[in-house]
């Protein structure tokens, strides 16, 4: 039991660091579907640099810059020449599957050392819930200090606030003097920075080599995620401990044989994302709070 | 200005990648020489999938060296299974190839369709088992190598549970489990086999995933019908072991691969290839439900064994034995009596099911836990 759920916790870290990334970017009115693109830069940049610093968490910078990257060229096209952001960002994933595929070629067959696991002292001695919670590598600490850090710097902190006021209205944010696209740089880029220590992780833990799209649709995944939570940051640990639970819990249950269809699980986290949807559009004529209203939109001002 | 600085260094980094990208898939222009045959590859990932499209590749390879200038070969990768694949196809017989090879399973439709609109041109699909006139079909008996497969994991097993993960429920895949199976019981009659269907070819994470899944319910032996090293991974890590699939993945895990069963294609391209030149190129003989022209294992050296490592003398020696005992037609993996795992009896003693028989399969024999889904 206890391995299933350390293997459930495991899944749902680049879930959760992809999407809480988004979450920040999407507050700020932007909406990137090229988290897909960034996990998959992310993953190819931190393995390259573990091949070649032979540290593990030279690849968890790695991952992070390769997603910055990845990111300004989103924001250079979106928020600077103003196009389209739902046809950028799925342009910036399928450019960004070609680019790793070529970029990762030379490190096809090769492996790189794990990232280790820290103990906590003293803590990670309880029985049970030690091995659990304070077992972890570094990442999956580093996951739950940025959700917590974002829930307080979106309520509580005047750049939060700023923020989410781009976000919902950005002709206000700029009437009042707000510097609407620098504030959506950095909050994009932040969501690169995210989405590549998600996709790190998947060579640095999960599967320790680089193939091709080896991300498989896990970015998808995590901007269902975003909706599923309605963009409140701490749900994001519970649907993403939920999807990664399903996940498992599919494949245990074709090992134990029970008698449910493995496609029946496979299918609900999207179906669970069109449930939250539903229930927020069903919320919204109280209160419209939930989802940025500038989401998704080009702002034509200066800056 | 600003935004003329950043679109000018968007340009230049445009443009430097530009320089560094070599289109591989570049189809090449109508233009018969005589001589030289023009041959086309279809492929379903990137040879650095490590896996099926890589020994797609090594094959392609041994073509280029076997004949040098003589043939003249185009390769499209990446392309998926459906409708752009019978544009791709279509572009390769356009292009002037005279054979063209289709690797993967989806591509069956899309190539017999193009091959109605250009009969001179010849096909071959891979693992499919429809034909028509210029349409051949190839495959390998995989399932020969998971058979010893088998019996190096009864006799190597401690906990008597096999992780098995197969990607989809077709035929193919429930063959080698089965055949697997024979091999498991040939040697011990208390392991079980437990199955786990990714559905998909290829996930590395969701691959590693059922490994972990696997170990954590107790399997201590681990074997894929999928494409990624990623399963071999886990099982290093954790300190269980394994079989390779497609091609040799020592590499990602030296302490727990005990061997791969490696894909070798060349020699049937070679074949087909020499055919063609000589103008004896043709569509074999056998039932059309099965695949029949070409489907070579390992005594035709188109399925190879790699090293076996990780384990003692006595279990490798067993495991020869098995593997010269399929050669030689010693063994024969599905001969009577065969039971299923519900206990009914699918052939009596004497008796051993034929090749169609094989691509019929839709039941699990004795030794694997379950059902087969759907």
């Amino acid at each position: 039991m206890e391995a299933l759920i350390l293997t459930i916790i495991a899944t749902s870290i680049p879930l959760l660091l992809a999407a809480i990334g988004e979450l920040i970017a999407e507050k700020s009115g932007v909406l990137n579907l090229g988290v897909e693109g960034m996990m998959l830069s992310g993953a190819v940049g931190a393995l390259g640099a573990v091949l070649w610093l032979e540290n593990p968490y030279y690849g968890i910078v790695a991952g992070a810059l390769s997603g910055i990257i990845i990111a300004s060229i989103f924001s250079v096209f979106t928020i600077n020449f103003m196009t389209n952001q739902v046809a950028t960002g799925l342009g910036l994933t399928i450019f960004a599957t070609g680019l790793t595929g070529l970029a990762g070629a030379p490190l096809v067959g090769k492996t790189i050392p794990s990232l280790p696991k820290i103990e906590i002292f003293l803590l990670s001695d309880i029985p049970v819930i030690g091995n659990i919670l304070f077992k972890q590598d570094f990442v999956a600490y580093l996951s739950i200090a940025i959700i917590i850090f974002i829930s307080f710097f979106l309520k509580y902190s005047k750049p939060g606030i700023i923020l989410r006021a781009v976000g919902d209205d950005h002709e206000s944010a700029h009437s009042v003097g707000y510097p609407v696209k620098k504030i959506r740089w950095y909050a994009t880029c932040f969501g690169g920075m995210c989405a590549g220590i998600g996709g790190a992780y998947i060579p640095l833990v999960l599967t320790p080599h680089w193939s091709e799209g080896m991300t498989a649709g896990r970015g998808w995944i995590a901007l269902a995620l975003v909706v599923f939570a309605s963009w409140i940051p701490w749900r994001i640990i519970v649907g993403a401990l939920i999807f990664g639970g399903i996940t498992i819990a599919q494949l245990v249950g074709q090992a134990r044989g029970w008698p449910i269809p493995s496609q029946l699980l496979s299918m609900m986290p999207y179906l669970a994302t069109i449930i939250a949807l539903t229930m927020i559009s069903g919320r919204l004529s109280k209160n419209n709070s939930v989802i940025p209203s500038s989401l998704g939109k080009p702002f034509f001002g200066s800056q | 200005m600003r935004n003329i600085v950043i679109l000018l260094g968007v340009l230049v980094i445009g443009a430097v990648g530009f320089l560094f990208y070599q289109d591989k898939s570049e189809i090449p222009v109508a233009e018969k020489e005589t001589s030289v045959t023009k041959v086309g590859f279809v492929y379903l990932t990137t040879p650095g999938d490590h896996g099926w499209t890589y020994a797609h590749e090594l094959g392609k390879q041994m073509v280029e060296k076997r004949f040098g200038k003589d043939v003249k070969v185009s390769v499209v990768e990446n392309v998926p299974e459906g409708p752009d694949a019978t544009r791709v196809i279509r572009e390769l017989a356009k292009g002037g190839n005279e054979i063209i090879f289709t690797t993967s399973f989806g591509y069956m439709d899309p190539t017999l369709k193009v091959a109605k609109e250009f009969p001179d041109v010849k096909f071959e699909h891979i693992t499919g088992y429809k034909r028509s006139k210029n349409v051949a079909t190839g495959n390998i008996r995989f399932y020969e190598g998971r058979y010893i497969q088998g019996v190096v994991a009864g006799l190597m097993t401690k906990t008597n549970k096999i992780g098995y993960i197969g990607a989809y429920p077709i035929a193919e895949v429930i063959m080698g489990i089965n055949a697997f199976a024979q091999g498991l019981r040939s040697v011990n009659q208390d392991a079980t086999i437990s199955v786990i269907w990714a559905n998909t070819w290829y996930d590395p994470v969701k691959e590693a995933d059922s490994a972990k899944v696997h170990i954590a319910e107790g399997a201590d032996i681990l074997a894929q019908h999928t494409d990624s090293p990623a399963m071999l991974q886990i099982a290093e890590k954790e300190g269980a072991l394994g079989f390779g699939q497609s091609t040799d993945m020592s590499a990602f895990a030296p302490k727990a691969q005990l061997f791969a069963s490696i894909n070798n294609w060349g020699p049937y391209y070679i074949k087909k290839i020499e055919e063609l030149r000589n103008g004896k190129w043709n569509t074999g003989d056998g039932p059309d439900h099965w695949a029949g022209n070409v489907w070579g294992g390992l005594k035709s050296d188109m399925l190879i064994i790699s090293k076996f490592q990780n384990m003692p003398d006595e279990v490798a020696q067993k495991a020869q034995e098995a593997l010269d005992g399929i050669k030689t037609g010693k063994i024969n993996i599905f001969a009577g009596p065969l039971i299923d795992n519900t206990g009914k009896e699918i052939i009596p003693a004497g008796k051993a099911l034929d090749d169609g028989a094989l691509w019929g399969m839709n039941y699990y024999l004795q030794g694997v836990d379950g059902k087969v889904p759907g």
